[in-house]
């Protein structure tokens, strides 16, 4: 078994949070930079130049790129052969959320009850998933999550009778009703299949795809294009004010189906489309 | 920021009738001077408080408010990283704020057609600032101070004084809505926006 120290477990956790709120991940750059020669709209322009100007700030002062600095959603490969020495993982991760967004100058976005509503004060808990995988490999990756992008976002039950065309209605549609509310440009994660938790998962998953990738199996890779597509020809645009780029990317995770069910879920992600990851 | 529209329009808080007159869905405009933070759980005790017959933290008549919940303020630094959140979710308290005096609001995202009606009655209006560009905008930020409800933690009601502020005018006192107007311009969808 190789040993980790649940020290240096807490410490990256706690370095992800702050680089990944701060830092905009290169493919995003690169995305917005192409928007930027793609999108007519002169206030569509103008607000893709903030934007660009605003994560270069970000970076340079290690400041937030955006003020919700989200949700903590950490997922967890932990190889087999792995041990975490002196403490518990989930203990290991929840302290290094704690230690990040206290240190970093995060905002504190959770409440300790959804009715209640008293914030936590240390931004926890995270919430984490855990894979464990062959190897002696620990892999986190930390995705901060806005709250105006979740709220656009829903899972539906289709009829197997929908098929792809029901899949691709209601994704566009739900991208339709956000209109200008999850900040777009947007990228839109889409889970299909599984039960109805699994569906969400993978559609928080699909997030974490690089913007430009393809998706591996080319029924889906094709798909994904045939909704950006679409999706760009809503008008909705930068901001919601009018444009032709309203999504940088769609991304499908798709996974085997009751025989009796096709879920679909859709995870809206603002343009600060954060997550970092490190291998220990 | 509007499409060839006019040039960005210099406004100073608080906002008079002909000030809010003045502006247009579409007008970029640069604000300068006090404004006040307030977000979910600011509006709800705001409302409350005006139920009761209380005094508000600050004074309404005029008043432009940003719904915002910053991060913290680093060392040196005057506020942490505060761009815009999302409107709708204070839709349901913003006629009663509109009716005491509230003038002015910025934000992001679409409003009710209440909150629409409203803005029309009471001569006010709604900004757009870009949401998601938090560093940029903690910029024209130069000063800020907890006025009110300073247990909400980032949801505090803060007075901030902003400098050249940039937004754009969503919907103005006449009733015009820039959402509407630009995606309906540009949308090639023509089923969804024949109605």
């Amino acid at each position: 078994m190789r040993k980790i120290p649940v020290s240096t477990v807490r410490d990256t956790v706690a370095r992800l949070c702050i680089e990944a709120n701060c830092v905009l991940g290169d493919d995003m750059v690169q995305a917005l930079e192409q928007a930027l020669n793609i999108e007519e709209s002169e206030t569509g322009g103008e607000v893709i130049t903030q934007l660009l100007e605003n994560q270069r700030i970000a970076r340079q002062e290690l400041m937030p790129i955006c003020q919700d600095t989200g949700w903590a959603v950490v997922w967890v490969e932990i190889g087999s052969q792995v041990q975490v020495d002196g403490g518990e993982l989930g203990d290991a991760i929840q302290e290094g959320v704690a230690k990040g967004y206290t240190e970093g100058y995060l905002r504190k976005s959770i409440v300790a009850d959804p009715l209640r509503r008293k914030n936590t004060g240390d931004n926890t808990p995270a919430i984490i998933y855990y894979d464990i995988v062959p190897g002696d490999r620990l892999k986190i990756t930390v995705q901060p999550k806005g709250g105006g992008s979740e709220n656009m976002s829903e899972v539906k039950m289709l009829s197997v009778a929908d098929g792809a065309d029901g899949i691709k209605r209601f994704v566009v549609d739900r991208v339709w009703r956000s209109q200008a509310n999850p900040c777009p440009p947007v990228i839109v994660g889409v889970g299909i299949g599984g039960t109805i938790e699994k569906c969400a998962m993978l559609a928080k998953q699909a997030l974490l795809r690089d913007v430009g990738s393809l998706h591996p199996d080319p029924f889906y890779a094709e798909m994904e294009k045939e909704l950006l597509a679409e999706i760009n020809r809503l008008g909705i645009g930068p901001q919601g004010l009018g444009g032709r780029v309203t999504a940088l990317a769609v991304f499908i995770e798709a996974f085997p189906c009751h025989i009796a069910t096709m879920p679909c879920a859709v995870n809206i992600n603002c343009h600060a489309a954060r997550h970092k990851t490190a291998i220990l | 920021m509007g499409d060839g529209k006019s040039a960005v329009k210099k406004i100073t808080t608080p906002l008079t009738d002909d000030v809010v007159r003045g502006l247009h869905a579409g007008d970029a405009v640069l604000i300068s001077g006090k404004i006040y933070t307030a977000r979910d759980l600011a509006h709800k005790r705001l409302v409350e408080a005006l139920a009761k017959g209380e005094e508000l933290p600050f004074i309404i008549n005029g008043a432009v408010i940003y719904y915002v919940g910053p991060c913290p303020a680093k060392p040196g630094q005057v506020i942490g990283a505060c761009g815009p959140t999302t409107s709708y979710r204070m839709d349901s308290y913003t006629p009663t704020l509109l009716q005491a005096g509230l003038r002015g609001m910025i934000g992001k995202g679409n409003r009710s057609p209440a909150v629409i009606e409203a803005m029309k009655r009471f001569c006010a209006v709604y900004f757009a600032a870009v949401g998601g560009a938090a560093a940029l905008l903690a910029q024209r930020v130069k000063a800020a101070r907890v006025v009110a409800y300073a247990d909400l933690g980032p949801e505090a009601l803060q007075e901030l004084l902003v400098e050249d502020f940039p937004a754009i005018v969503v919907n103005d006192c006449y009733g015009a809505d820039l959402y509407q107007e630009g995606v309906r311009r540009w949308c090639q969808c023509q089923h969804l926006i024949t109605q």
